[in-house]
């Protein structure tokens, strides 16, 4: 078990110009489960890879615990990595794929099969040991990937995606069974995933990227409520937070219906006259008439016990999605939804409105 | 490995997802369609009289080998089925004795060809095996030039570079030797070998390598126990047509070994066992057969792999 330290680490890959991976610096602490998120294409499998030692360095540092380990070969970093596809040995069976890291490490045969044994154990797979992986389901063979990491009790679990290949009610299961097993194994994790719920529901701490560049690690918590910049905001939560361009005034923002939003004088100095205001949609309550932001609703999702409403606000702007503007989403209570057509109001919850800088993304609101 | 496919690639996504799903669906009805095409009756009849076609000449050289000359010289083959009583082993007996009179036996010349072939089968495939790898993993400056150039190679007839290679085998020292047959053998081998277990290499997916690689393997313990055992049907069906390649090769062997008779392969004898005036050429039909033996149990051993290989090479290449 150890710590590791992203120190300025870059990979730009050949050919491009513009590198993938940008100065990532992101400590974690031993024991630790932090989650890499972010879209497709922004540097968390990457980021994942170098610190696997399958992905070069091409600036910046890497250590796991107190070695620096940036230019070692992935074999000398005692790190075990879970694929997406799982890279299971296809010719070995379920034992001898588990046991091939400890065999080559040239520990003796009767040590290894009790490890292999112990963690079949734990991961349920006792009776499928002599089984070829072709011959497992996509779920056994899920655990057979993760059996392989923890055989091998290294100093550091980095996990590619690795529910992505199952279907959505396993994947629920699995996500508690890892999150638990870590705890009690208490092995520093590397998770990468694209999934918020899975990012949000897994880790101790999460790291968002986009476009190479790390924006905010927090606790799943604080991501929540405090979003660092725009792009934090708009991708933690589901659905996402609304946001909503307006004018600023001299002390803030000023809706129609009086909610007034102060906003620091400095700050509003550096601002060209605009601001983007953001609230989650289980933020809103509904208003008296001229008491709220005004929405006529499109479109009302009824999910049983909330009912969630889509709808275009008559003040400000929301961004485009290609090429409509984004619709504005509220939560309400499941059994009383407004009509469609209608127009509602709605006003957010005290302390949970969230100001951005549109020009730089930057959170504006403590 | 039991499945029809080389690579039950373990990667093979889960059977939930719903896209890998779709593409298996794909892939199974394109081959379904293939085997109810072919099993279909026009096919089937096709296929029989095409069968019936290719080897009758070789049945007919069959019953030819078990005949005596003189009936050999007055009617056809066929009609040794009127004269069963007529049927004889003479043949046989005195093509394995090297054609009667003087000559060796043509046990000799058999242990010549399988001291010939075993090591230019085995010397390729592993020469080539490694040199896959690199290409196909190993990044290095110049790999792709290297790649073409390598593959380019195939386009030299063998016929080009003979002469030049036995003279400058013998001026090393290994003229006429085995030694001659292997390296020249091995040579000609290798543009293909390469060129076709380069591509089943790719074929395997990266994740499984990394996967190796963090495990703590390795390029050569990646090579031999993750990588080999994948592509045994690839080496399996190289070495086989290798092998029926050098078992046949006559003109290799007579470049190569003109002077030194002692080192002769089983095809060299063939060609001389009827005799420098053509005399005993009736024992021609028997010596092939003989000849034929050994190519035809290894081809009946491996075949399952030979068409297991061939028919991924098809799919995935």
């Amino acid at each position: 078990m150890a710590t590791v330290r992203f120190d300025k680490a870059t990979r730009i890959y050949p050919g491009n110009d513009k590198p993938s991976v940008d100065q990532l610096d992101l400590e974690i602490g031993d024991g630790e489960f932090l989650v890499l998120v972010g879209p497709s294409g922004c540097g968390k499998s990457t980021s994942l890879r170098m610190l696997a030692g399958l992905e070069e360095v091409n600036d910046g540092k890497i250590w796991i615990g107190d070695r620096d380990v940036t230019h070692m070969s992935p074999k000398d970093r005692d790190v075990a990595m879970v694929f997406q596809n799982y890279a299971l040995y296809p010719h070995m069976t379920v034992a001898e794929n588990m046991g091939f890291a400890l065999k080559i490490a040239g520990v003796d045969k009767s040590e290894i099969k009790t490890r292999v044994a112990d963690a079949a154990k734990i991961l349920d797979l006792t009776e499928y040991l002599e089984r070829k992986p072709k011959a497992l389901s996509g779920g056994q063979r899920q655990r057979v990937a993760m059996g392989r990491a923890i055989v091998r009790s290294p100093q550091v679990f980095l996990m590619d995606e690795p529910l992505s290949n199952l279907d959505a009610k396993l994947r629920v299961q699995t996500r508690t069974q890892i999150a638990s097993l870590q705890r009690r194994l208490g092995v520093t994790t590397v998770y990468v995933t694209h999934d918020q719920v899975e990012a949000m529901t897994m880790g101790d701490r999460v790291a968002v990227l986009d476009k190479g560049v790390l924006q905010q690690v927090d606790t799943p918590r604080k991501m929540y409520d405090h979003p660092a910049n725009l792009f934090v905001a708009g991708f933690i939560g589901s659905p996402a937070m609304n946001l909503i361009h307006v004018p600023v005034d001299e002390g803030g923002v000023t809706f129609r219906s009086g909610l007034h939003i102060p906003i620091e004088r400095e700050r509003l100095a550096k601002l060209d006259g605009e601001v983007v205001v953001g609230v989650r949609p289980e933020d809103l309550e509904p208003a008296a008439e001229h008491e709220g932001l005004p929405v006529t609703v499109e479109v009302v999702e009824e999910l049983g016990a909330d009912a969630y409403v889509y709808g275009t606000p008559m003040e400000g702007r929301t961004d485009l999605e290609q090429g409509v503007p984004k619709p504005f989403i509220a939560r309400t209570d499941g059994r009383t939804p407004p009509a469609k057509g209608s127009t509602v109001y709605f006003k957010p919850k005290a302390d949970h409105v969230h100001v951005f800088d549109p020009a730089t993304g930057e959170r504006l609101t403590d | 490995m039991t499945a029809a496919t080389p690579l039950p690639v373990p990667a093979d996504p889960a059977s939930e997802a719903p896209v890998t799903r779709a593409e298996k669906r794909k892939k199974r009805s394109s081959a379904n369609r293939a085997a109810t095409s072919l099993s279909s009756r026009t096919g089937s009849l096709v296929a029989i009289i095409m069968a019936v076609l290719w080897t009758t000449p070789t049945f007919g050289l069959l019953v030819t080998s078990f005949r005596t000359q003189a009936d050999i010289q007055d009617t056809g083959w066929w009609n040794a089925f009127g004269q069963l009583d007529r049927w004889t082993l003479s043949n046989y007996d005195m093509a394995f004795n090297g054609g009667g009179d003087n000559a060796t036996p043509m046990g000799d010349f058999f242990i010549n060809s399988i001291v010939i072939a075993v090591p230019a089968v085995f010397l390729p495939l592993l020469l080539a095996s490694l040199a896959a790898y690199a290409f196909a993993w190993i990044k290095f400056p110049g790999r792709d030039w290297l790649f073409v150039a390598v593959f380019a190679l195939q386009i030299v007839p063998l016929q080009i570079a003979l002469l030049p290679l036995a003279t400058w085998f013998t001026r090393v020292g290994i003229g006429g030797t085995f030694w001659a047959l292997w390296l020249s053998h091995t040579a000609f081998a290798l543009p293909l070998a390469v060129y076709l277990l380069h591509n089943f290499m790719k074929e395997i997916p990266p994740s499984l390598l990394e996967a190796a690689r963090v495990d703590g393997a390795s390029h050569m313990r990646i090579f031999l126990q993750v990588l080999l055992p994948l592509i045994t049907p690839a080496l399996a069906s190289f070495g086989i047509f290798q092998f029926l390649w050098v078992w046949n090769d006559l003109l290799v062997a007579l470049t190569m070994l003109g002077g030194s008779p002692e080192n002769a392969p089983i095809t060299m004898e063939l060609n001389q066992i009827s005799g420098t005036l053509g005399n005993r050429w009736y024992l021609l039909s028997a010596a092939a057969f003989i000849s034929i033996s050994v190519p035809v149990v290894v081809f009946v051993f491996m075949q399952r792999y030979f068409v297991r290989g061939l028919l991924a090479g098809g799919t995935k290449g």
